[in-house]
């Protein structure tokens, strides 16, 4: 495979069908999301359709296939989160951003995502603010984190 | 390496793990688990960094994993040379310096964020770390090392008697081992409870050239962290419990298949597979026998149905995670179509302590039919959150109350077994907690999340939130999952948002019946679980929202409304800043007005009026 900073890739793995989700989150690591260039050139390269790569990437929620903003809010939604107010936090957040979950603001500055669980659910509700995680959220409190990054 | 050298390493390892309480300096233990991290111990150790330096005092800090009352996090222990460890919570980079200066300065123990000491003997004045009432009625088999040893540094793990467990099971043939298991009654601890030797029987029994054993740590079901913590506080008690099953299973080739959502527990990983290696645990003639055994991470890409078996196996071979008809079981024709044993994460970090100590040992915990201890989750509404362990049988008033300290308002309900679980009403606190009586409430064990619900938790709204998160990851295969999911999320909106009837309760148990006949998985199976039981225990909650359009717990959006009480409202202008879409207004001073046709309810103005505003209880919400 080549191309550029992805090229890499190739020289890990051995180029197996079974590779395919290991290398999805490769690319996904280095460009920030996944080009339709890229998903062409892995499927020349681990001889799978290209159809069927979408097929095995949009089934799994961490892949996406826009350009992610420069900062990353993941808001939590487990079970101990949404009992402890989650909803409202998404909320605020959309409200404050202007974007839904998996959009990206029109600055690239934000991008917004609505997770499943991180794992910190004694601290509910918790939101993640690129690799931070924030625990005992309010919505004074992400309204506080927002617009402490907005200058950024 | 052979086995003589690795004894030569515990030697060094036990004084390693000596020199932690003689050394003349102290050592500084930060639980830095996930949980701690969130709770802010990366600052608390940068303070703890900045304090030493500017004191010039010398001093060895060790990150280690979470011990399990996260809402103390960031906890931090000192050990001064020679005398017990201290454990100190909620210790933030503020409290810090103040907690070092009182004993390492001054040699004086602070009461001040104290917890306990881990010594044996009476410290005057100090309490026991372990009899704090949250841990006191826990028995800690699988998490004995979490939050005390570094998990990065193997030595403490050996110094810790460990892979004592995997040794001994070197020396026995395989149906001792399987015969040990056996013995110890352990049932799979990823919710079902299938008994472990059983399937591990079947995996060995099957003829195959290859044989697979993954490690199930896809812990996907949201508000349930206990595997998560177990990798991030002792990685090497489930790669050694790894060993032992890929032993007796006859498997040759290993995988983790972990959630991408925990790299710090991915990065554990990563760090122990190397010193494995590097101690001869891992590859061909492990520890100098014939045995050969290798391990993989496989990052999972965040799909809930891949903690189903067969989904799981699909997602390795880099498919869609989507489930197959069994049989075949993965145990008979699995990965690549061999046989696979696919265990969880606690059911594998509980092996090594099985060998270790005797399966009768083991037995002599839990119930008849469910044996032995459970980590669980232990959040929500409780006013002690954290990771727990206890023996099976405990009823679930010991846990919430005696464990959790009870809830903030009264309690409503507990939740056990996540999306495929069951809400449990008040009548059922003194059910044991094992595999039977929790099924025969209609819940079920499953892998150990148990979410409290106080006054405040509408039951309508957490049944529709475990619905939409089942349909949201229901991976379209079966139609019943796939559609019957949707009309039930549908049917619990009307109900929530005050446009439902009294015949759609029916419509809800009707359609939850055939999607958990009609579908293929587990996921399908179980999904109307939560909603169901939630009907049968909780049906007068749904009866007030369809007949008198209310919310008694007042949190359904569309039946409440937020008000200003004129007369409490003092005009402070605090509500006006931080609503986002400016519904209030009003000049200082004078009570301001909320216009409900912009109102999102999004409670900012209830929370600031709340904490930081004169009035303090100016706002209400009211359904």
């Amino acid at each position: 495979m080549s191309n550029g900073g992805i090229c890499a890739i190739g020289e890990d793995f051995k180029g197996d069908r079974g590779d395919l989700i290991p290398v999805l989150q490769r690319a996904q690591d280095l460009e920030g999301y996944l080009r339709p260039e890229t998903i062409r050139l892995i499927s020349r390269w681990l001889k799978i359709s290209e159809n069927e790569i979408y097929g095995v990437a949009t089934f799994y929620a961490q892949f996406r296939f826009h350009p992610p903003g420069k900062h990353h809010i993941k808001v939590c939604l487990g079970t101990a989160c949404h009992v402890r107010g989650g909803e409202q936090i998404l909320i605020t957040a959309k409200e404050r951003l202007g974007i839904g979950p998996g959009e990206t603001t029109a600055d690239g500055k934000f991008d917004l995502e609505r997770v499943a669980c991180l794992g910190c659910c004694a601290l509910a509700p918790v939101v993640a603010f690129d690799k931070k995680i924030h625990s005992q959220m309010s919505v004074l409190k992400i309204q506080g984190i927002l617009d402490e990054r907005k200058s950024d | 390496m052979s086995e003589k050298a690795i004894d030569a390493r515990r030697g060094q390892a036990a004084a390693k793990w000596e020199s932690l309480r003689n050394n003349p300096i102290p050592s500084i233990f930060i639980g830095a688990g996930s949980c701690g991290l969130a709770a802010g111990a990366e600052e608390t150790q940068a303070a703890v960094e900045e304090y030493l330096k500017a004191k010039g005092i010398e001093a060895r800090i060790i990150q280690v994993g979470c011990i399990g009352p996260c809402y103390l996090e960031p906890l931090m222990d000192i050990q001064m040379p020679g005398k017990p460890r201290i454990s100190y919570s909620t210790v933030t980079a503020k409290d810090a310096p103040g907690i070092l200066e009182s004993l390492l300065v001054r040699g004086e123990v602070s009461k001040h964020h104290l917890a306990g000491h881990f010594g044996e003997a009476d410290l005057d004045g100090i309490p026991r770390f372990f009899d704090m009432p949250m841990l006191k009625p826990q028995v800690r088999v699988v998490l004995r090392n979490c939050g005390l040893i570094d998990p990065d540094d193997v030595d403490h793990y050996l110094a810790r008697d460990g892979y004592r467990g995997f040794e001994k099971c070197l020396s026995l043939p395989w149906t001792d081992v399987l015969d040990i298991v056996k013995r110890s009654g352990i049932r799979g601890r990823g919710g079902a409870g299938f008994p472990t030797w059983k399937k591990w029987a079947i995996c060995r029994e099957t003829q195959s050239d290859q044989r697979y054993l993954i490690c199930n740590a896809d812990e996907g079901d949201p508000g349930a962290f206990m595997n998560r913590s177990l990798i991030e506080g002792d990685p090497h008690a489930v790669l050694e419990g790894m060993l032992i099953a890929a032993y007796t299973i006859g498997a040759t080739q290993g995988y983790v298949y972990i959630r991408a959502e925990y790299p710090l527990a991915i990065q554990r990983l990563k760090n122990a597979l190397g010193q494995m290696r590097g101690l001869g645990l891992l590859g061909d003639h492990i520890l100098g026998s014939d045995f050969g055994f290798d391990i993989k991470i496989k990052e999972g890409a965040g799909a809930f149905v891949c903690g189903e078996e067969t989904a799981l196996i699909a997602s390795i071979e880099g498919k869609r995670g989507m489930p197959r008809t069994r049989p075949p079981f993965p145990a008979v024709q699995g990965l690549r179509g061999k046989p696979t044993i696919i265990n969880n994460t606690e059911t594998l970090g509980t092996l090594p302590n099985i060998l270790r100590n005797g399966p009768e040992w083991y037995a002599g915990f839990g119930t008849e039919t469910s044996k032995g201890t459970k980590t669980f989750s232990l959040v929500g509404k409780v006013r002690r959150t954290g990771l727990i362990e206890v023996p099976l049988g405990i009823k679930l008033r010991e846990v919430i109350y005696d464990i959790g300290g009870g809830t903030f308002k009264p309690f409503k309900a507990v939740q056990s077994g996540g999306p495929s679980g069951g809400c449990l009403s008040e009548e059922f606190l003194d059910t044991p907690i094992d595999y039977e009586h929790l099924a025969e409430a209609g819940a079920i064990m499953g892998s150990g999340g148990l979410i409290v619900m106080d006054a405040d938790t509408c039951i309508v709204d957490t049944a529709k939130y475990f619905m939409s998160f089942t349909q949201k990851e229901s991976c379209g295969k079966c139609v019943p999952c796939r559609v019957g999911t949707r009309h039930m999320v549908e049917i619990l909106e009307r109900v929530c948002n005050g446009q439902g009837a009294l015949s759609d309760l029916d419509k809800l148990e009707k359609l939850g019946q055939t999607i958990k006949s009609g579908s293929l998985c587990q996921l399908g199976s179980t999904a109307p679980n939560p909603a169901l039981t939630s009907l049968k225990y909780f049906r007068s909650e749904f009866i007030s929202h369809v007949k008198d359009r209310r919310c008694p717990a007042v949190a359904c959006k569309n039946l409440v409304v937020y008000r200003i009480i004129p007369g409490k409202c003092t005009g402070c202008q605090r509500c006006v800043r931080v609503c986002p879409t400016g519904a209030i207004s009003g000049p200082r001073s004078e009570p301001h007005n909320l216009d409900a046709s912009k109102c999102i309810k999004c409670r900012s103005c209830y929370e600031i009026c709340r904490f930081d505003a004169i009035a303090g209880d100016a706002i209400v919400i009211e359904s």
